[in-house]
């Protein structure tokens, strides 16, 4: 029951220069609102993930700031424009001030 | 009457004076005095702002959307563009999870892009559903997410640009048979 983490990134491994490339993105996240019983009939809460931050060889990319709306283990699709080989790092950070973060390769060519 | 209200707030906030003066300068925006499409007189808006409020409950809710609006973009007055191209189902069985796909066709130039989109379901508890801020070297400003929505209801994305000029997309409408925030 991974509830929480194992975030994956899909993306090409190699562009051509200046081609856009998409870049799908997945988290482990029940994104609690903090309005919802639970089985217990308690209202837990809110727990879920509120800032996304991408990042390519450790320049900003963009960020994605979020609300209670996003749904439970969020899918995240971005486009990118290949300009150099390098590393695009993904971290998400929740209103617990948690964060997971996991990277992948671009080659250009 | 309208009018009316756009003085005010233009009189209150300075900077929504000089966005919309920037934006009438570049002839992107005719400003809310001209007949232009609006988000006040395009259907699957307007119901956000109390112009069909008949009762207190739709008063209190177009109350909200405007408080909503207010906070992220800093003003009512979006001139609706067909530019940003909204993908989500006609129906929904489930709103726990709606794909939606946003995509604004404009250039990613270092001087002329899109800075951020926002994202509403205004009849969800958190209307705001997220806040996108995009750089040059996204090459697009382009998002795909899953949603949830309470009911059937209107998405509706708004984008600004990195000279402040915004823009509204046209409401993609999403029926909801089971709601998303009832567990």
């Amino acid at each position: 029951m991974a509830r929480f983490g194992n975030p994956m990134i899909r993306m090409p491994g190699h562009a051509k220069k200046g081609e856009v490339i998409e870049v799908r993105s997945l988290i482990m996240d029940p994104m609690i609102t903090g309005f919802v019983k639970n089985k217990a009939g308690r209202i837990p809460p809110a727990d879920f993930i509120e800032e996304v931050t991408v990042t390519f060889n450790g320049k900003l990319l963009m960020t994605a700031d979020w609300g209670t709306a996003v749904s439970a283990n969020p899918y995240l699709a971005f486009k990118m424009r290949a300009e150099s080989s390098g590393t695009l790092r993904m971290v998400w950070r929740d209103n617990r001030g948690r964060h997971w973060s996991t990277s992948a390769r671009l080659r250009v060519t | 009457m309208t009018s009316d209200v756009i003085k005010r707030r233009e009189f209150l906030r300075g900077s929504v004076t000089a966005v919309l003066a920037a934006a009438a300068g570049v002839g992107l925006l005719r400003g809310p005095r001209a007949n232009a499409a609006t988000i006040r007189n395009v259907a699957g808006w307007p119901e956000a702002f109390g112009v069909k409020a008949v009762n207190r409950v739709q008063a209190a809710y177009a109350q909200a959307a405007d408080k909503v609006l207010m906070e992220s973009v800093g003003t009512t007055h979006v001139p609706v563009s067909s530019r940003i191209k909204i993908s989500a189902p006609t129906i929904a069985e489930n709103g726990g999870s709606v794909p939606v796909t946003v995509s604004v066709d404009w250039p990613m130039t270092a001087d002329n892009y899109i800075e951020a989109v926002y994202m509403y379901v205004f009849h969800n508890p958190a209307p705001l559903v997220s806040e996108y801020h995009f750089t040059p070297a996204n090459g697009e400003a382009y998002f795909s997410e899953r949603i949830k929505m309470a009911k059937t209801d209107n998405v509706h994305v708004i984008a600004k640009t990195n000279k402040g000029v915004l823009m509204a997309a046209v409401p993609r409408k999403v029926k909801v048979t089971i709601g998303g925030c009832g567990g």
